[in-house]
């Protein structure tokens, strides 16, 4: 760091040099950026979220601090079976997306499988769309009167029901969110050094065995990772209990509650304190589990899982469960194609004719939606690619004080879920105006776009990070010992190198926060200022809307398909330019 | 425990469309301590891994004993593999490590306890038994992973490259470790590395590899002395090289270098070819000149301690010698022109 004062505190020193050195610290341009961060997430998420749970302990007439309310919570039935609920959907889509994931990681780290690429990739579709846009899709191809049932009830007599009640909700969360699993666990897999296996089956065990013994345990850490991640997200996911109409689980009770009986009420606050508590509880038993057990096994002389080749019946078997579970996972997507180019679809296997008409509709019924959208998410990740360079500068190339507790701050948004964040923006901001108009804050365009940014940080700020850790300390450092200030040398150096990092992260972070409904259901309060999430939630609502939601609902897709492609790219694109540079 | 020969007969390994292994034959003794030596990539862990019966299926056969076992599964041979890596598996204790194989064996716990215990106790490693992998040293860990493996009692037991992990120090007093444990076990061992030196000390006999075909096989002395091909003789210990040919002069015979210089060959010695092998040890360097003497010019001289390693250029090539050093010896300088006496009694003609 250097030694030499920034300019205004030189400019400073004469009145300095009067007052006691603690009132006029030395500051750097660094110290100021760190500053401003740390009030802008201490407005924008700890605030709110104290805000939150203060108000749960809080005797909602006098104030006083009492445990009444979560007395109260657990004395009513409703809240109860709620509670209950969302436990039982959350472990139940765990364990169902376990069931979709671990047969596809295994055939494809484990065995010469022609698909492998193909079904890794397509593991990553349903992460593409929101998870309460499929499941009005989902309704009609497997709900009691969809696709399957219909044909099941034709050929065999009976039905299956899938969509009903909290299984409904328990099949679309899993199929939405078992990549998290997938991912995870493959990578496990993937880094399972071979003569781990080798070693146990020179002593003797094959087979499934082997798998129970050896290689499961070793893919623990992730598959533990990916596991705690699918229960938390169903845990705080309102937009799909939402959408099948499955109100008493947690979050659509505390959203309920808000949005019919007022900000006042304080259930709303006791769960969002049962969210979060759970949220920090499932990471940190995650934590918890993998530490020290983050095995790097891919050793010297080794290398990764020994592949073998499938058995012709092995194959049959292989290949058919692997479609069997494809067509599973794209479902949504298949229905949801359907519904959006369909004229009526209902008490039939398929639509009755197709059209381009709902898209016509949507068309002219979303304008503002879109460009909504647009603007909300293009503010939310410009800032915090901003916000997440600035921070991963901090943390990774200077020495100020309290520099991890910023790293720490912004990543707690992770265990935050969005109906918490939305209420406590209600709370938070409905009593503080706009500036210059008498309207409150909560209601304003611009918290929706930066409740987005907060939610988004987290990912935008490891996306950063890794950038800079890519951008060699020397190369800084060069700069500045050919005369160039700090300031030039990020300028110059530093910030151009990251570029393609910083521009995943904002195509990421835009992609995700343009199909974010959890938050903004909470915060829209006309349907002008409502964003693209939001208004596929209202199309869905009217049975006659249904088609031209499904055509948003594609539109999104896409939007989130490009964005992902995108920064994929990008990321490879930066990879290879960087690898030809270290060649030389 | 029994102790079981392994053959080897005209195997073939292909990974793809490249053959790794080009037809090895092999025959090891029951209770031998056996190395594979040869450079990296020679295909001597191929060749041990398809005795362990990983990797592609070969073509030929490898008997254990009396069984063919090519195409039987990895698990039901009983061939007692200790990784390069030593794949201990860090979710489970040292004592869970060790006591798997008996497991899945499916022998008593109260057995497998005791056994493991035993185990531990061989490789002095029993005060350890409730650790897990990751807070054992590099030593430790090989020798866990030794016991994991011959506590199951195999019939043959493999080491691909054992010490490679290991630092300088600890190697040397491993490899005295598994001499003695293969002694006291009696069980017939194959030790694969690079390295001659290890070999030598360990092994009762080896096989040099290189490009997947024995080169020879033979004790340390016998490959050191009596190299049957010009790999061999480089790939153990130095060897200097010198083209020419074999002429006979009436009863005498002598080896005529490129450059015309001779050197005669010792009366037993029928051998014939264009290279005549000549260790560093065996070579005398002198300022005079004497009979059957080669000429040449010092390019370049190294105090090693016990001896002084002098790069001669003559006989058309640069030639190592070695001269044993004594106090108050001569340091002949760089450019100094020599004269080298060849002891041709050991020279091998290849
Ligand atoms: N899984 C594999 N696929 C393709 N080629 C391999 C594989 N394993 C080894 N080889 C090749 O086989 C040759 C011998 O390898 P290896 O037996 O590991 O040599 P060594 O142990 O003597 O160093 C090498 O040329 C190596 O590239
Ligand atoms: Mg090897």
């Amino acid at each position: 760091m250097s030694k030499t004062p920034s300019p205004a505190a030189r400019a400073s020193a004469g009145l300095a040099d009067r007052l006691p050195r603690w009132l006029v610290p030395n500051l750097t341009g660094v110290h100021l950026v760190a500053i401003f961060i740390a009030l802008l997430l201490i407005g924008l998420l700890l605030v709110p979220v104290a805000q939150v749970m203060i108000v749960a302990f809080q005797d909602p007439a006098t104030g006083a601090a009492t445990l009444q309310n979560f007395v109260d919570f657990f004395r009513t039935s409703l809240f109860r079976e709620s509670f209950w609920n969302s436990f039982y959907v959350s472990a139940m889509s765990v364990v169902v997306a376990t069931a979709i994931a671990l047969p596809l990681a295994y055939i494809t780290t484990r065995f010469h499988f022609s698909g492998s690429i193909l079904i890794q990739s397509l593991g990553f579709i349903p992460l593409i769309m929101p998870p309460f846009v499929g499941a009005v899709a989902m309704q009609l191809i497997f709900g009691r009167n969809g696709t399957v049932n219909l044909l099941l009830r034709d050929w065999f007599g009976f039905d299956i029901p899938f969509m009903e009640g909290l299984n409904g909700v328990i099949l679309v969360q899993s199929i939405h969110y078992f990549p998290f699993i997938l991912i995870n666990l493959s990578a496990s897999l993937r880094n399972i050094d071979r003569s781990m296996e080798e070693a146990a089956q020179n002593l003797g065990s094959h087979g499934l065995r082997l798998f129970r013994r050896i290689v499961f345990p070793l893919a623990m850490p992730g598959y533990i990772a990916g596991a705690a991640l699918v229960f938390i997200k169903v845990f705080d996911d309102l937009g799909t209990p939402l959408l099948l109409n499955v109100n008493n689980m947690l979050a659509p009770q505390a959203f309920l509650r808000i949005s019919s009986i007022g900000i006042s009420d304080p259930m709303g606050y006791v769960i969002s304190v049962i969210l979060v508590v759970f949220s920090v509880m499932s990471l940190w038993a995650s934590f918890l589990f993998m530490r020290g057990k983050e095995y790097a096994t891919v050793q010297k002389g080794g290398g990764g899982m020994a592949k073998r080749s499938l058995k012709p019946a092995e194959k049959v078997l292989a290949y058919g469960a692997v479609i069997f579970i494809l067509l599973l996972v794209l479902s949504p997507h298949i229905g949801l194609l359907l519904l959006s180019f369909g004229t009526i679809w209902s008490f039939a296997p398929l639509p009755d004719g197709y059209t381009l008409q709902n898209y016509v509709t949507m068309w002219e019924g979303s304008k503002t939606f879109i460009m909504n959208t647009v603007l909300y998410a293009g503010i939310a990740a410009t800032l915090d690619v901003i916000i997440g360079t600035a921070i991963a500068y901090i943390v990774l190339r200077t020495q100020i004080f309290g520099r991890k507790g910023l790293d720490y701050l912004a990543t707690a948004a992770l265990a935050v879920p969005g109906v918490v964040l939305g209420i406590g923006y209600l709370r938070t901001f409905h009593a503080i105006d706009v500036p210059f108009t008498d309207k409150p804050m909560a209601s304003w365009w611009v918290i929706i776009a930066l409740a987005l940014m907060i939610r988004r940080l987290p990912y935008a700020l490891r996306a950063c990070t890794a950038a800079l850790q890519q951008v060699s300390h020397a190369l800084e450092e060069a700069a500045e010992s050919l005369g160039a200030t700090k300031r030039r040398s990020i300028q110059k150096i530093v910030i151009p190198l990251m570029t393609g990092g910083i521009l995943a992260g904002f195509v990421t972070s835009f992609a995700t926060a343009a199909v974010e409904l959890s938050a903004t259901i909470m915060l829209v309060s006309s349907n002008n200022d409502a964003p693209l999430a939001y208004g596929i939630y209202l199309f869905m609502q009217t049975p006659s809307g249904r088609g031209a939601g499904a055509a948003l609902g594609i539109v999104a897709v896409i939007v989130v398909a490009i964005g992902t492609i995108a920064s994929q790219i990008i990321i490879e694109r930066d990879k290879k330019l960087k690898s030809s540079g270290d060649a030389h | 425990m029994k102790k079981a020969g392994i053959t080897i007969e005209d195997l073939h390994l292909s990974f793809g469309d490249t053959e790794v292994l080009k037809g090895v034959n092999l025959d090891i003794r029951p209770g031998e301590f056996f190395a594979f030596l040869g450079p990296s990539g020679s295909g001597k862990s191929t060749l041990l891994r398809a005795i362990a019966g990983f990797g592609p299926t070969p073509k030929g056969r490898i008997l254990i004993g009396e069984r063919n076992v090519v195409g039987l599964d990895p698990w039901k041979r009983n061939v007692g593999m200790v990784f390069q890596s030593y794949a201990l598996w860090p979710h489970m204790s040292v004592r869970d490590n060790v006591g798997f194989g008996l497991k899945e064996r499916k022998v008593p716990s109260a057995q497998i306890r005791a056994k493991v215990d035993a185990a531990l106790e061989l490789v002095d490693l029993a005060h350890l038994a409730d650790r897990m992998p990751n807070q054992l040293s590099g030593g430790q860990q090989q020798r866990i992973a030794l016991a994991r493996t011959v506590v199951v009692e195999p019939d043959v037991l493999l080491l691909d490259e054992p010490l490679s992990n290991l630092d300088a120090s600890l190697r040397v007093h491993m490899r005295r470790e598994l001499l003695r444990l293969q002694r006291q076990l009696g069980l017939t061992t194959i030790f694969v590395t690079h390295d001659q030196e290890e070999a030598n000390t360990t092994c009762d006999r080896m096989a040099v590899l290189d490009m997947g075909i024995i080169q020879q096989i033979g004790s340390p002395l016998e490959l050191y002395d009596q190299p049957e091909n010009l790999f061999v003789a480089n790939f153990l210990g130095t060897a200097n090289i010198l083209e020419g040919r074999v002429e006979v002069d009436g009863g005498a015979r002598r080896f005529v270098t490129k450059t015309g210089d001779h050197l005669s060959l010792p009366d037993g010695n029928m051998d014939d070819g264009q290279n005549i092998v000549l260790r560093p040890q065996n070579i005398a360097i002198s300022r005079t000149q004497a009979s059957d003497s080669l000429p040449g010019t010092v390019q370049h001289s190294e105090f090693l301690g016990s001896q002084i390693r002098y790069l001669v250029s003559a006989g058309g090539t640069e030639i190592v010698v070695d001269q044993s050093h004594r106090a108050g010896q001569d340091w002949i300088e760089t450019g100094a022109d020599v004269h080298l006496v060849a002891n041709t009694s050991s020279a091998v003609v290849l």
